[in-house]
This record gives structure tokens, C-alpha cells and sequence, in this order.
């Protein structure tokens, strides 16, 4: 993999900010009460930029993802708060009429998992080319051309061939490609993809990140990747930002966030991985649940399952505050955790 | 395909002897004597009933009065009834008016039944979907039959809107109320699987991939969900249509309408096997035929059960 080329494209500056999410709440009306599944988000994407969202399930992060796709059930969510900058366009307050044209062309998705994702009766040119044909107006023959050529761009082998097949009758990874190969259709500024592998085997997973990677540095787009798995991060992101019960607690550049965490939950999941030297031994987990959504606590919500916790954690939310100039935590302890760094 | 539909003729061929076994049978085992049936009250002579019961080998066993059946049905020659008509002949000439009575019925259930499917899957919760639920739940809990009287007083008798029996009006006008009302019956249990499969289609992954894509809500409607949200009803739709050849029968009885129903009933009655057999027959053909087109049919609307 090539290392990232901060000006791919003449004129295009590569500290451009694309996507600016600022104070993003989403709730969920439950038979129980309001689930607040994201509290208080912000965070930005520039071009060329390849941000990694690290969480466990139920931490915000794919409804960070749909809340900015506009693809969030509404109701039972609902969006109390919160504003979503595209290229400087409000997509929590533009027209639906406006919203379309922006999502699926400046802004796509790669879902989870590509065989729910795709429509089961329709032949995978033809969900390609259906970008093309309501976005740009193409015939559809120039939308199938189009759709061939995406294909072979995602290097899924006789395109031409199976543009007429039906997604259950491609594996899982070319399944995954002709996912990603509507995403890229009609060349995105922002992709964002959650859980792009999870529901692949380990070695059609790299090869879809790496064809992620790929595409992102050569259209020189911004990229967010969402995932739980921190060894993808490592491998595809320059930014990480680590979420906890629907906040994001830590964040800056993922060498260093992985390397020496500054936030507790950073350092208990970047302790959690199993290494040679952790052969034989019992993997070091974060003791303890997140807390429940219908019900946060008043102070920080990771404070009942922090071992660097104080009296002052109970009461009030530490603030995502810096702590140099590239990185971010929100933790009253952040001094003493970076000191408890491991080697 | 061509296999498939070969080898789908062929499995008919076992179901088609055991049908008829089984109804040949039955009629076999029915109560009373055909021959003495035939005249009422007045008993024949003794030669002629003897002379009957040869000609028709009523005293045959049972396997060889209908091994003598089947090898009459496979060239085509479905017997002759007591007063010499071939059976054939007789079902074809009752016949074409209950299948105009069965379509179109067939086509008015799925008009209304889609309708109302749809109509209240798209507002599942709202108001809109808890009218069409109280509509489907009334229409479901009449018994048929009141319906057809009730139309047939309020709007043949009363109104005068059309007549109220018999098919001097041709088709449509005669066979509008007869079909309307089996069609507001048995559109209640389409409409509620309609209503179902479109809910569970609307929560479907590949209908937020379609809003991701930008796509109108409309394009996600027409384009995306629908189509999934028929598999489950053309396979109901198809094996329906059969059905209303048979449902007819109730209504062709109100209504007058010298169809199918009224021929069986007759047949029944006088103790006519091979009329009775000869029906049951032709309504499993057309049944079997139907299921056929329905699992071709299904094929190209899901490509996942393609041949």
C-alpha cells in the first residue's frame, strides 16, 4: 500500500473538511423510555483522510453512520440535536429533494453485509446502474456500460459476464466488491463503511480492505470506517475515534491513540488484543457492561468500569478536551493514564 | 426449465391416479343404487335393470370398474352418464361458465385484495392500516353465503342494479355480483398477506441500501420492495385460482349460474359416478396445471428458486 498523497488532484486542497458532524444526538423511542444512542458527537473528515469509528456494539457507531446517510428508521429515531456539515450543506435541514441528490453521489455507504444489502431479485448491474440512471439520466444501456465498468474497477473477475447474475449467486467477497462498486459509482467525495468485513473470512477481508484503501487514495476521498475490530483500523486509518455509549472519548491519530491511549476504555480494548506475548495467558477483557442507554449515568458513563476512577467521575462528564495538539480524551484522568502507558 | 417442466408433468401423472382413485372410490361407496336413483319412486323392470347395470358394468369389482375408467380417461373419452351424453361433452359446455365466473373473480380479489395489501403495509400503524385490518377482519368473519344473499337482495332485488340469477345478461354484466362477492371474501385473506409481506419486505436491508442510493421513495416502493413483497402472494394468488373453480360452486347454486357446480351437484345427487369423477377429474387437470404455472411463474419473480 502506497502512503497517502496529500494533493492527488490539482486544486483540490487535502486539509478540505468534507464532513463536519457537530453535537449529534439520535434517540430511540422505546416501550421502555428514550434510548440516547448518540450523545453528543463531533468529530470531521477532510479529504484524503481515512477516519476509523472503534466501538462495541451498541456504542453509536452505525447509527452515526445512518444518521449521516439519512437512513435511520425515524420513528422510532429521532434527532434532537445536532448538525451534519457536508461540503457545508446541513443534511439534517436541506429538502429530501435535496438530501437524494447528495446521498448515494457525494456521500455512499458499503454495508455490513452485502448479501441483506443487496435486492435479491434484481441482477447486480442493475443496482449499479441505477445510480447512474437516476442520478445522471443514463440510458440504460450507457447505465449497464457503466456498471461493467465499475465492476472491473473493484476487480470482479469477467464483469461483463455476470452484470446480469443475481447477488446470490457470487460469493461473499465479490458480493462485498459489487457493494463497494455502487458506493463508488458515482465518485463520492465521502464513503463511509461499516463494518465493511465482519461478515467475511479472514483472508477475503483483506484483500476487500486493501481494495478500500485503494480506492480511497486514488479518488483521494474522505473515508470514515466503522468497526469493532481494532487491527482494521490499524491497518486502514490515519484518525481514529473511539466511542463509548454514544460519545466519542478519544480521539487523534491511530498509531498513537493505539500506541499510548490517553482514555481508560482506549487502553483497556488496545490491551485486549491477543499478541505472542500474551500466549498462554488469559486475555485481558474490560470488566463490566456498558451502561444502558434508557438510563445514563450522570457522570462519565465508563466510570463504573474504570480502574483509574475517582469520586469526580461519578458526578460530572469529562469534556472530549485536548491533550495535544493532534489528540483528544475525555477523561479527568488523562495525565495519569498516558503515564500508565505500557511499553 | 424445459426439463423442470417436463419432469413436473410427469410427477402430475401419480397424482392424477391418486385423485381419481380416491374419488372414484368415494362415489363407489356412495349410499343407495344409481340404476333404481334414475326413476324415483317408479321401479323398473328387472331386464332393464339388468340391461343398465351391463351396459354401465355396475357389477364389475371395483379395481376393474375403474381400471375400465382410466383406460377410457387416457384416450380421452371420459365416459358416457345415464342417459347416454358423453361426460366430456358436458363438462365442456358447463365448464367455460364457471371459469369466466372463477377469473373473474380471480381478477377482482387480486384488484382488491392488492390493493388493501399494500395500501396498508405502506401505513403499517397508521389509521390507513387499521381501517384496511377492520375491513379484512369483517369480511373474513361473514360466512360467504350471507354475503351472496345479501347482495343478491339488495342490489339484484332491491336496486335492480343487474339481475339477480341466472346469465341472460352475459358476461361481464351477469357475472359482475356473483364475482365481487367471492372476490370481497376471499380478498381479505390476500389482503392481509399482501400487508405482512410488504411490513417484513419495508425492513429489509436492501431497502435501506435503495435509500442510500438517493433513490424516491417511490422508486424504493415501485422498484425494491414491491417485487419481493409478491413472492409469498403469487404463490397464494396461483393455488387460489383453483380454488375459486371450486368455491364456485356455492355461489353458481345462489346466483343460477348453470356452471361446473350445478352439473356435480346434480351428478351427485342422481349417483352418476362417471359424471362425478369425470368433474373431480378436470378440476384436478386444471389444478395441477395451475400449481405448474405457479412454480414456473415463481422462478422469474425470485431468481433465488430460478431452474
Amino acid at each position: 500500500m502506497s502512503t497517502t498523497n496529500p494533493q492527488n488532484r490539482a486544486g483540490e486542497p487535502a486539509d478540505e473538511v468534507l464532513l463536519r458532524v457537530r453535537d449529534l444526538e439520535v434517540e430511540f423511542n422505546t416501550s421502555k423510555g428514550v434510548a440516547t444512542a448518540v450523545n453528543g458527537m463531533n468529530f470531521e473528515v477532510r479529504r484524503g483522510q481515512a477516519l476509523g469509528i472503534l466501538g462495541e456494539s451498541g456504542s453509536g457507531k452505525s447509527v452515526t453512520a445512518r444518521a449521516i446517510m439519512g437512513i435511520l428508521d425515524m420513528p422510532p429515531a429521532h434527532i434532537p440535536r445536532g448538525e451534519i456539515l457536508l461540503e457545508g450543506e446541513d443534511l439534517l435541514t436541506i429538502t429530501p429533494r435535496r438530501h437524494r441528490q447528495l446521498v448515494g453521489s457525494r456521500v455512499s455507504m458499503v454495508f455490513q453485509d452485502a448479501l441483506t444489502a443487496l435486492n435479491p431479485v434484481h441482477p447486480v448491474g442493475r443496482q449499479i446502474g441505477e445510480l447512474y440512471r437516476v442520478h445522471r439520466g443514463y440510458s440504460r444501456r450507457d447505465a449497464k456500460a457503466a456498471a461493467i465498468k465499475m465492476m472491473d474497477k473493484v476487480r470482479i473477475p469477467a464483469a461483463a459476464s455476470r452484470v446480469n447474475d443475481y447477488p446470490h449467486q457470487f460469493s461473499g467477497g465479490m458480493r462485498q466488491r459489487i457493494v463497494i462498486a455502487m458506493a463508488l459509482a458515482l465518485d463520492p467525495v465521502l464513503l463511509i463503511a461499516d463494518e465493511p468485513t465482519t461478515a467475511l473470512d479472514v483472508t477475503v477481508q483483506a484483500q476487500i480492505l486493501e481494495l478500500l484503501k485503494e480506492q480511497q487514495e486514488e479518488r483521494n476521498m474522505g473515508l470514515i470506517l466503522i468497526t469493532h475490530d481494532i487491527s482494521v483500523v490499524r491497518e486502514v486509518t490515519d484518525q481514529v475515534a473511539v466511542m463509548y455509549a454514544g460519545r466519542i472519548v478519544e480521539h487523534g491519530p491511530t498509531a498513537e491513540v493505539l500506541s499510548r491511549p490517553g482514555h481508560p476504555y482506549s487502553r483497556g480494548l488496545a490491551a485486549s488484543i491477543a499478541g505472542e506475548e500474551l500466549k498462554g495467558h488469559r486475555l485481558p477483557a474490560i470488566p463490566g457492561t456498558p451502561p444502558d442507554l434508557l438510563n445514563l449515568p450522570v457522570g462519565c458513563s465508563f466510570a463504573n468500569r474504570c480502574p483509574f476512577g475517582t469520586a469526580e467521575c461519578l458526578t460530572a462528564i469529562p469534556a472530549l478536551e485536548s491533550i495535544d495538539e493532534a489528540r483528544h480524551s475525555a477523561c479527568f484522568q488523562t495525565r495519569e493514564v498516558l503515564a500508565h502507558a505500557h511499553a | 426449465m424445459l426439463g423442470y417442466t417436463i419432469r413436473r408433468i410427469l410427477q402430475m401423472v401419480p397424482v392424477v391416479i391418486g385423485a381419481t382413485f380416491i374419488i372414484y372410490a368415494l362415489t363407489f361407496l356412495m349410499p343407495g343404487d344409481p340404476v333404481a336413483a334414475l326413476t324415483g319412486s317408479r321401479p323398473l323392470p328387472e331386464s332393464t335393470v339388468a340391461q343398465i347395470r351391463l351396459a354401465y358394468h355396475l357389477d364389475d369389482p371395483f379395481l376393474v370398474q375403474y381400471g375400465n375408467y382410466m383406460l377410457g380417461l387416457v384416450q380421452g373419452n371420459f365416459g358416457i352418464d345415464f342417459f347416454g351424453r358423453p361426460v366430456l361433452g358436458l363438462i365442456l359446455e358447463r365448464l367455460p361458465v364457471t371459469f369466466a365466473l372463477a377469473m373473474t373473480a380471480w381478477a377482482l380479489k387480486m384488484v382488491i385484495g392488492l390493493a388493501i395489501g399494500v395500501y396498508g403495509g405502506l401505513r403499517n400503524g397508521q389509521a390507513g392500516d387499521h381501517f384496511a385490518l377492520v375491513f379484512t377482519v369483517i369480511f373474513l368473519g361473514i360466512p360467504g353465503f350471507v354475503i351472496a344473499l345479501g347482495a343478491q337482495t339488495v342490489f339484484g332485488v332491491q336496486l335492480g342494479w343487474v339481475d339477480p340469477a341466472g346469465i341472460r345478461a352475459g358476461w361481464p354484466l351477469a357475472f359482475i355480483l356473483p364475482a365481487l362477492v367471492m372476490a370481497i371474501e376471499a380478498s381479505a385473506g390476500l389482503a392481509r398477506l399482501t400487508r405482512t409481506s410488504l411490513v417484513d419486505v419495508l425492513r429489509a436491508e436492501y431497502l435501506r441500501t435503495a435509500r442510500a442510493k438517493g433513490l424516491s421513495p417511490r422508486r424504493v416502493i415501485w422498484g425494491h420492495a414491491l417485487r419481493n413483497a409478491m413472492i409469498p402472494v403469487v404463490t397464494y394468488l396461483g393455488l387460489s385460482l383453483a380454488g375459486m373453480l371450486g368455491g364456485a360452486v356455492i355461489i353458481e347454486a345462489i346466483f343460477n349460474i348453470p356452471g361446473i357446480g350445478g352439473l356435480m351437484v346434480a351428478a351427485i345427487n342422481n349417483k352418476e359416478g362417471t359424471v362425478v369423477v369425470g368433474i373431480a377429474t378436470m378440476l384436478v387437470l386444471v389444478y395441477l396445471l395451475f400449481n405448474l404455472f405457479v412454480d414456473l411463474l415463481y422462478g422469474i419473480i425470485d431468481p433465488r428458486v430460478r431452474i
